[in-house]
């Protein structure tokens, strides 16, 4: 039987309790309760993690790298939104 | 752009050390290598459980049992991570398998020496997983950033594989003669095929520079191979047992171990798929796929038949 049949799900683990989910790879399963499972066994063999989420990959809609430019670069000339854009003298301290 | 810009953008991407994701835009041959690359090193990792697997009902004590057990179990994850990288440049897992029960695909020739006795495995853990370490930190480098990311993965599973290989061998060589011979005995024949696992030598491998210049490789075959050598044999010193080699010896000078000429036509003739286990290896794979038909049908039925349930009780 094809795999086509199982479809891809991304995994993500959060390491330990304070820190996010994060994205470690994918595999493929039948259902969601599958996916849980192998994840595990694929992903977790050495305590990576306390908590899995796993989701169908085509639920995710990602950003085409094509349009990077136009979603990216507008930040780039925004200097005044980080702290160092702002000159203070050297004696004020804590700011 | 045309492609001569992209290419242009993309070597200096890559210059510039930045890493390439799957949905950017690559030229043909960089993903077509990486593919080819990628799922020949899965099928390695797969086929790779095969000859130790054979051991593990075998094992001399549970220790041994669990510690192989559980490297095997590594070995699968190593694969099910490198199919994953690969599909992410197009390609579908069913296809992989296919090229690889079809005998298409190539995987690591070493897999299909057999491993004759229970120091085979210590020898296996020590020079094969030591020889794939030697490869794969490497790898860790590499520009496309799926590959990169599971080989950080995979090689901090792979430290384990390669001490507990040595343990039993240290185990072996501090025993009776006769273990001691049995130790000597697997390094004699895995010795030369581990050599080999580094692929043709630099003039033999015309697809070299344009992977170093990739960076898909950061070192080419015979590089890694005179890395591999210096490392191993003050390991074999420690062990008190000798690689099969008469033109071995230290060479001041270069400051690194001189070592006799590879058989080459052993290397082809295994890769053509004429060594002692090509076919035994093959069956394997396509038995397993095959007797696991049934397994990945029910799963899909049962997931089919739950969400049809699920739809009905919102019906209602
Ligand atoms: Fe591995
Ligand atoms: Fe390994």
């Amino acid at each position: 039987m094809a795999n086509q049949g199982l479809p891809i799900w991304e995994v993500f683990i959060r390491s330990k309790n304070g820190l996010e989910h994060r994205h470690v790879g994918s595999l493929h399963a039948a259902d969601a309760e599958m996916a849980l499972e192998n994840a595990r066994d694929v992903y977790t063999r050495r305590e990576e993690g306390v908590s899995l989420w796993v989701v169908e990959s085509k639920h995710i809609t990602a950003s085409n790298p094509e349009h990077q430019g136009e979603l990216f670069e507008p930040a780039q000339d925004k200097v005044y939104r980080h702290p160092t854009f702002y000159k203070l003298p050297d004696e004020l301290e804590h700011m | 752009m045309n492609t001569q810009d992209l290419e242009k953008k993309f070597q200096d991407r890559i210059d510039a050390g930045e890493k390439i994701e799957p949905k950017d835009w690559m030229p043909e041959k960089y993903r077509k290598t990486h593919i080819r690359q990628i799922s020949q090193h899965a099928h390695s990792e797969i086929v790779g459980m095969l000859p130790e697997g054979n051991w593990i009902s075998r094992a001399p004590s549970l220790r041994r049992k669990v510690a192989l057990l559980a490297k095997v179990q590594d070995e699968g994850g190593h694969g099910l991570y490198l199919y994953s990288a690969a599909e992410t440049l197009g390609i579908s897992r069913d296809e992989l398998f296919n090229q690889l029960h079809t005998g298409k695909a190539k995987y690591s020739s070493i897999f299909n020496y057999p491993a004759l006795t229970w120091a085979d495995i210590g020898a296996i853990g020590w020079l094969v997983d030591g020889a794939a370490i030697i490869n794969q930190v490497m790898l860790t480098r590499t520009s496309f950033g799926p590959y990169a990311r599971a080989m950080v993965r995979i090689c901090k599973e792979e430290s384990f594989h390669q001490r507990q290989g040595y343990e039993i061998l240290l185990t072996l060589c501090n025993g009776t003669e006769v273990q001691k011979a049995m130790a000597q005995d697997a390094l004699n024949r895995w010795w030369w095929p581990s050599l080999m696992m580094f692929g043709p030598r630099d003039e033999e491998s015309p697809n070299t520079a344009q992977s170093v210049k990739w960076k898909i490789k950061r070192k080419t075959n015979d590089e890694l191979r005179q890395q591999f050598v210096d490392n191993t044999i003050p390991q074999a010193e420690i062990l008190g047992i000798t690689v099969p080699d008469p033109d071995l010896k230290w060479n001041e000078e270069r400051g690194h171990y001189d070592f006799g000429a590879i058989d080459w036509s052993e290397f082809w003739n295994v890769v053509k798929g004429n060594g002692p286990c090509n076919k035994e290896r093959l069956a394997a794979r396509n038995a397993a796929w095959d007797n696991g038909a049934w397994v990945r049908e029910a799963a899909l039925a049962h997931s089919e038949k739950q969400a049809k349930r699920e739809e009905l009780k919102q019906a209602i």
